[in-house]
């Protein structure tokens, strides 16, 4: 039973990393219906800026992830800038291949300038820490990723739901041309909302060095299991990839210790085959 | 034995009853216009019969075969084919291959499409545009590839929906003349329209839908005497002062 | 009329060209040219298979490298574990990559969009981690050739690559002779319908989902036909050398930057990235790595954004000017 409890665990809490990465997708998706191919890659990026801040400066994760977040909130926006305002509602396909292009672009660059090696930062605030709960051990550094998926999901959804802006960016998914005709700048909302997706997953990269290792491949696996819980969700529905985020997470864990490590994204990408093909617009869509 | 026979056909989505118990024949070589005002249901039931919806009751009869509920594609293949309200050229393809694509429906080698295809072009005097790309076309062009692409198909019926809305009165009279021409090949024809003017002269039969029900169904001149049409046509006041005038 | 029957001139001048190329002394003689030939025809021949579904039906898979991969361990099972030549295990192989991509495809066809293109990446993965497993096939280990004789029954030669050219050569020819059937055939009219509006085409009497799993099992037919040429070419096979998602990748961007739903577009993408990515990595490998995939993403991304139709789009733009320049002048 314990052993049960502490794989559910583990499940939930890996649940909710890929709900922070996932988030980012989302709102992207929703907003733009556009596939950012280099998510995964923004992640990486926010995981090497962490992880040099603590290696060369001695900035601890806990702190750095602001200055992750930052960064990548710009990268995302240039990226916005330079080539994805070019492609937004032209054939899906344009964007996913540019995206693409960009994903093989950086990382390539990383590969080349930080060498493919493992990178870990060996002592932080969080590292190896643990905490007892009965029988069950949580790790320090996953809860506290999880902690800042919830808050930052919260705060993401409350803006959107209860602002202004946020009423403009919901405005801008669902008519664009109308909600240009009622004032709103929908190249700016767009920016907003690609630099936004970047934020959410520079947190989730800014902290994740205090318990995993980054190389250039990191953000490849990262960023398909983002697109599968943003899919398996429904179309751009926020509870929705939360939702399917932490299945993903449980099908994991437990895929990986009852049947074998290996098959354990086999399982998590069966399950959205299965998923989508009973609801072709994902759990929550319409 | 009419070509087609529409039997107590109903539609409902959800709660909605845009349908309601439709039954009427279209005879062989005629050509049967479907009336109404926006709304009462006509490209519902256009639907239904060419195979997009399934009817919620009722029954579909074509050539002597039940094709309630078939795929479009089973519908077009036995001989009844549908041009769109909104049309749906194929738009990254020229204007001929879009006809070609109807003409294969018959021919199964090219050099006999070829031939088809161009027959029905030149019949819907499309020949100038046709290496354009169909998605460049002007919405008047647009409509008359419809046309052709399903004449190309040879079909038993053909079934038009509105490709005289929104037409000027001399490309109205170049439809309507060229109607009459299709039905003296011999192809049955049925026509949705809103306007009522266009089909008058060329109908032999006119069925009136209101409301989603059949409310009139004869000859054109009967048609525009009935007061039930002309009061789904032009409101009851209008109706009720226009008998006085008579009486 | 006329307009039907052109490029078929075209078509055998390119040929032409092709079967003399490595007999013309000078650069194209060393054997690093020959590889770059030899990978330029192969991924032509395979971006043209992914094209039939892609390009011309419009359902754009990025699950290719599956079908290739089937292929490849086709011919590599008949070699490796039953001694065989390589072509009943490249036949079997093709048959059963269509069968594979019919079974899945039948299902993956309702969905729409974005939802399509990550079932394809899922499948991928799925295949990948099944192939990495399954001890029959050598697992993550793959199949490695033993040293036989060398020659057109085992297809296989150590020392010379002209062969291998040739072998390529008959596939590109083989493929883009189907490319080009069914381009003036009923079904590939059919194919372009559907893509450019499905309804529009049922109503014509075109049956879409046949339409649709038709162009599937063609093109993964050819795709895995592809697989069983580039194990030969290799001696050995393992799941990430042909399943994978960059895999998969290569294909759809070779065909975009040529030109989707063209019959040159796959040639000429063919011709201009793998050049460019098998001389940037040759010259600039010394560089720490990577220097080649840098360039080819800057690449993709410059290309979609200024060029979606590709360089056939260029081409015919070019072809249109000069038409245009004469007919003034």
């Amino acid at each position: 039973m314990t052993l049960f409890l502490q794989i559910a665990l583990d499940g939930i809490l890996n649940g909710m990393l890929y709900a922070i990465v996932a988030l980012g997708l989302t709102l992207i998706w929703g907003v733009m219906d556009v596939i950012n191919f280099a998510h995964g890659e923004f992640l990486m990026i926010a995981m090497y800026v962490s992880y040099w801040l603590g290696f060369l400066m001695n900035i601890d994760p806990l702190v750095s992830w602001v200055a992750s977040s930052v960064f990548v909130f710009l990268l995302a926006f240039v990226t916005y800038k330079l080539m994805v305002s070019h492609l937004v509602g032209k054939p899906a396909l344009s964007a996913l291949l540019a995206t693409f292009g960009l994903s093989m672009f950086l990382k390539n660059l990383c590969l080349n300038r930080f060498s493919p090696n493992f990178k870990l930062l060996p002592v932080t605030v969080l590292s190896g820490k643990t905490i007892p709960v009965g029988s069950l051990i949580l790790s320090l550094p996953q809860l506290v990723i999880a902690v800042f998926s919830l808050a930052v999901i919260f705060i993401v959804y409350r803006f959107i739901a209860s602002t202004r802006m946020g009423w403009a960016i919901q405005a801008t998914a669902m008519d664009k041309e109308a909600a240009e005709l009622m004032g709103i700048d929908t190249e700016k909302i767009y920016g907003l909302v690609f630099g936004l997706g970047g934020a959410c997953v520079g947190i989730a990269g800014g902290l994740l060095p205090t318990y995993m290792p980054v190389h250039p491949e990191v953000g490849s696996l990262f960023g398909l299991i983002a697109f599968i819980c943003v899919a398996m969700g429904g179309f751009g529905s926020i509870t929705g990839s939360l939702f399917a985020s932490l299945l993903v997470g449980l099908v994991e864990a437990f895929a990986g210790f009852y049947i074998a490590p290996i098959f354990k994204y086999v399982a998590v990408f069966a399950l959205y085959l299965v998923i989508v093909m009973l609801k072709p617009k994902g759990l929550f869509g319409w | 034995m009419a070509l087609l026979e529409v039997r107590g056909l109903t539609m409902k989505f959800g709660s909605l009853l845009a349908n309601h118990d439709i039954s009427f024949d279209v005879e062989e070589g005629s050509i049967t216009g479907l009336i109404g005002p926006n709304g009462a249901g006509k490209t519902t039931l256009f639907n239904c019969i060419s195979g997009a919806y399934k009817p919620t009751a009722g029954k579909v009869l074509f050539a002597g075969s039940d094709i309630t509920g078939w795929p479009p594609y089973r519908v077009a293949r036995l001989g009844a084919v549908r041009t769109f309200q909104v049309v749906r050229p194929l738009n990254d393809m020229s204007v001929f291959d879009n006809v070609l694509v109807g003409a294969f429906l018959r021919e199964r080698d090219l050099t006999s499409a070829l031939d088809v295809a161009e027959c029905s072009l030149r019949f819907c005097h499309l020949e100038d545009y046709r290496d354009k790309l169909a998605g460049n076309l002007t919405i008047g062009l647009k409509k008359r590839l419809e046309l052709a692409r399903a004449l190309a198909t040879q079909p038993k019926l053909l079934m038009l929906d509105e490709v005289m809305a929104g037409l000027s009165g001399a490309e109205l009279k170049e439809a309507m003349e060229l109607l009459k021409e299709i039905k003296a090949q011999g192809v049955t024809l049925l026509v949705v329209e809103h306007v009522m003017e266009a089909l008058m002269p060329i109908a032999d039969k006119v069925v009136v839908l209101d409301g989603g029900v059949k409310i009139a169904e004869g000859p054109p001149r009967e048609i525009v005497e009935s007061e039930r049409v002309i009061a789904a046509y032009l409101g009851e006041k209008f109706s009720r002062r226009l008998k006085e005038l008579k009486t | 009329m006329r307009h039907r029957q052109s490029g078929f001139g075209l078509g055998c001048t390119i040929f032409g060209i092709l079967a003399i190329l490595p007999l013309i002394p000078g650069p194209l003689q060393g054997p690093f040219a020959k590889h770059v030939l030899v990978m330029v025809l192969l991924f032509a021949s395979m971006s043209q298979a992914w094209n039939l579904l892609g390009g011309y039906c419009g359902q754009v898979s990025f699950g290719h490298s599956v079908f290739f991969g089937i292929g490849a361990y086709g011919a590599g099972m008949a070699v490796v574990k039953y001694g065989l030549t390589p072509w009943p295990g490249a036949l079997l192989g093709a048959i059963i990559a269509s069968i594979v991509s019919l079974v899945i495809s039948y299902p993956c066809f309702r969905l729409k969009g974005h939802y399509f293109a990550i079932a394809t990446f899922a499948i991928v993965e799925i295949f990948n981690r099944l192939f990495m497993v399954w001890y029959w096939v050598g697992g993550a280990l793959g199949l490695d050739y033993p040293i036989i004789e060398e020659g057109w029954r085992n297809f296989m030669w150590y020392e010379t690559k002209t062969p291998y050219y040739y072998g390529a050569f008959a596939l590109f020819v083989l493929v883009f002779s189907t490319a080009r059937w069914i381009e003036r055939h009923r079904i590939g009219y059919y194919m372009r319908a559907v893509r450019d509006g499905q309804e529009a085409a049922e109503s014509l009497g075109v049956n879409s989902p046949q339409v649709k799993l038709t162009a599937m099992a063609i093109s993964a037919f050819l795709a895995a036909l592809c697989g069983a040429f580039f194990v030969q070419y290799n001696l050995r096979v393992d799941p990430p050398m042909v399943m994978s998602l960059d895999m998969s990748m290569r294909f759809v961007l070779i065909t975009i930057l040529g030109g989707l739903g063209t019959l040159w577009g796959p040639l000429l993408g063919a011709a201009v990235l793998i050049p460019l990515q098998e001389y940037t990595r040759a010259i600039w490998g010394g560089l720490g790595g990577g220097v080649d995939l840098i360039i080819f993403g800057l690449l993709i991304i410059v290309i979609v954004i200024r060029q979606p139709r590709g360089l056939m789009g260029f081409v015919s733009w070019v072809v249109g000017h000069r038409a245009r320049a004469r007919g003034r002048g």
